[in-house]
């Protein structure tokens, strides 16, 4: 029996596992193990010395399936160099004597159904079409419900009177998720947990800080790789704004592009690869909402966002609102991270103060 | 009279001939950077971002160098030469970077063969806002791209008689805008031309033939350049005696793609990382145990 696995990326593994154990009956799904500071170690030992931490993680993640047992690996990828990590890591995967084959879904920051039928064709080649269209679709679904819900828990975590009660919820919204069997059933579940989570008790005072974060897509979605700054903000009561998720990775990035090149027309006129543009027009969206600061992350090496980190430097110095920048790599530590985020709480809070 | 400032880096050395013939024949004045010195990369590492390539901090460095001497600098936008043929994405943004980091009036043009963005379009884009008449400019990019086209043939030429000499051939693999730059490349040529080598660089191969061959080392590349490069190692790997790899520190590309060739090839090879406090003398010690290295393998 073939065994599959994929990197992780935040909580997406859930409809991810949904789809491809739906679709393909007669193979098993393994499910990634969780990222400890082990497989960022196993990642950066194999890697090549200056490529972006993603490919560190998403590797020591490869190499522990593998060991696992798994034989084909599923990768993604963006429109920088993302879209060229499948073929390094399956050679460097050869090289280390795993017998593997790594599928690279996306090339160029661009897809089609043609190229991915070519491809789950090599996984199983009697995999039935219409049944793999209805599945993607629920999956698809299942991102989006699982996005908005993310957005409305990001903004009121930092808020909630009993502690740990909005974790605990999703989770339990995630494993019913992963049960459902058609798309209605979905749809009602979503319903109702939105309902629930809703129904959570928060307390926002008025004079709450808001913080947008921007940044580059892997290091943004993935907990784990940004030391869970999320968290670390929702402890000090913040409201979060963040906009990179999946469904606006498929969905609506082309469009919305458009609009972000028209909003901010001083600061760019040219796409400049990967998410640098977008980020560009949020930074400025962001200085002109009343948001109290903006935290850009990126893994090292991220060379779209190094391009706009300048422009995102000038736009905030325009409008006078503070920005912290975070650079994440293997070797970033913990309590540096923490620092730098008490320093411009702190800084934050005395702004608003005044 | 508008004089047009050339900063002599990354763009230059693909571009550089073309614009020079075509500036020339429109007998429109222009300055071109001086070749790069401690002055000039140090203004661009002031300037720039701390983890941009050492590429860009030096472009950034000589249009420092121009802001103030010109009245308009060059540059240009490259983005993709269609077929899954992309640049890096410091070439995408280097516009919009200079354009937000120094207050100087910027010649800029396109090229974007996906959305048919042609560099033919960009220098008359470039004739109009220098108050050119269309006739003129026909003429002068004509001038320009066939004596482009006899240059790519003649380095090609030469390339292949270099490969067939008795001496010890070594292949440079890198983007001519670090080989040739006095502050990054140069040094390792000088000391391997000293050393009695016949360099031959991967970058003056004939792309259209070039471009292709990369396929067997790897399928899925998408960088132009770099697929130029691993094209030229298939090409030549049989009549060679070692590679040396050379890029700037962190080029995003390379990374990647000399990784995936350095595990693929079955030749010696030497990978180069240059930095901004690189220093020479490493440089040397290195070079020199690795001519050591293919000489006594050449005795054998």
């Amino acid at each position: 029996m073939i065994k599959i696995a994929f990197p992780h990326m935040g909580d997406y593994h859930v409809p991810a596992n949904y789809l491809l154990s739906h679709v393909f009956s007669n193979t098993e799904v393994i499910k990634a193990p969780k990222i400890t500071s082990k497989t960022i170690e196993l990642g950066t030992k194999y890697s090549p010395e200056f490529i972006c931490t993603p490919f560190k993680y998403t590797l020591g993640t490869m190499i522990e399936c593998l060991e696992k047992g798994a034989s084909i690996l599923i990768q993604m990828g963006g429109g920088c160099r993302y879209g060229y990590y499948a073929e390094l890591q399956e050679q460097i995967l050869k090289n280390l004597g795993y017998k593997c084959k790594v599928i690279n879904l996306v090339v160029e920051g661009q897809t089609n159904l043609k190229r991915i039928n070519k491809l789950l064709k090599q996984i199983d080649p009697k995999y039935s079409k219409i049944k793999a269209l209805y599945y993607s679709f629920i999956a698809l679904k299942m991102v989006k419900y699982m996005d908005i819900v993310d957005d409305y828990i990001r903004e009121n975590i930092g808020f909630e009177l009993e502690k740990g009660s909005f974790e605990s919820l999703k989770e339990e919204m995630l494993i019913s998720f992963s049960n459902v069997k058609s798309y209605r059933e979905l749809y009602k579940t979503y319903k109702i947990y939105l309902k629930k989570f809703h129904k959570i008790k928060v307390h926002k005072p008025d004079n709450r800080l808001k913080i947008g974060i921007i940044g580059e897509l892997y290091t943004i979605m993935e907990p784990f790789s940004n030391y869970f700054l999320e968290k670390q903000l929702a402890k000090h009561h913040i409201e979060i704004k963040r906009f990179t998720n999946v469904h606006y990775l498929l969905f609506e990035k082309s469009k919305k592009y458009k609009k972000y090149k028209k909003y901010s027309k001083d600061y760019f006129i040219y796409n400049m690869g990967a998410d640098a543009s977008d980020n560009i027009a949020r930074c400025k969206y962001l200085c002109e909402e009343d948001y109290d600061g903006i935290i850009h992350i990126k893994s090292s090496f991220c060379t779209p966002e190094i391009g706009a980190m300048p422009i995102i430097n000038k736009i905030a110095n325009t409008y006078k609102k503070p920005v912290l920048f975070f650079s994440f790599d293997s070797a970033t530590s913990e309590t540096g991270v923490q620092t730098r985020l008490e320093a411009f709480y702190d800084m934050l809070e005395m702004r608003k103060d005044k | 009279m508008n004089r047009v400032g050339i900063p002599r880096s990354l763009f230059y050395y693909y571009y550089g001939d073309i614009w020079k013939d075509f500036f020339d024949s429109l007998k429109i004045p222009y300055i071109i950077s001086p070749k790069t010195n401690q002055d000039i990369m140090s203004r661009g590492i002031n300037i720039a971002n701390d983890e941009m390539c050492l590429s860009l901090k030096n472009y950034l460095g000589h249009i420092d160098y121009l802001k103030d001497k010109c009245d308009y600098i060059l540059v240009p936008r490259i983005s993709n030469f269609k077929n899954n043929n992309q640049t890096c994405t410091n070439f995408w943004a280097a516009y919009d970077i200079v354009h937000n980091l120094f207050p100087v009036n910027i010649l800029n043009y396109n090229v974007d063969l996906d959305k048919r963005k042609t560099l033919k379009k960009g220098l008359y884009k470039i004739g109009k806002e220098l108050n050119q008449k269309k006739l003129k400019i026909k003429k002068a990019y004509r001038y320009a791209i066939t004596k482009e086209k006899k240059k790519i043939k003649k380095n090609h030429i030469i390339n292949l008689n270099k490969l067939n000499q008795d001496k010890t051939k070594i292949l440079i693999v890198g983007h001519p805008y670090n080989l040739y730059d006095d502050m990054i490349g140069s040094d390792i040529i000088k000391y391997l031309i000293k050393n009695n080598i016949e360099i031959i660089y991967s970058d003056k191969f004939d792309s259209k033939i070039t471009n292709h061959l990369s396929k067997k080392i790897s399928k899925e590349l998408y960088f132009k350049y770099s697929k130029d490069n691993l094209g030229a190692i298939v090409y030549c790997q049989k009549q060679i005696d070692g590679i040396i790899f050379i890029s700037s520190f962190p080029c995003a590309p390379d990374s990647l793609a000399n990784e995936l060739a350095m595990r693929k090839i079955k030749l010696p090879y030497l990978n180069l990382v240059i930095d901004d406090s690189t220093s020479f003398t490493g440089l040397e010690t290195r070079l020199e145990s690795f001519l050591d290295m293919l000489g006594g393998k050449l005795n054998d």
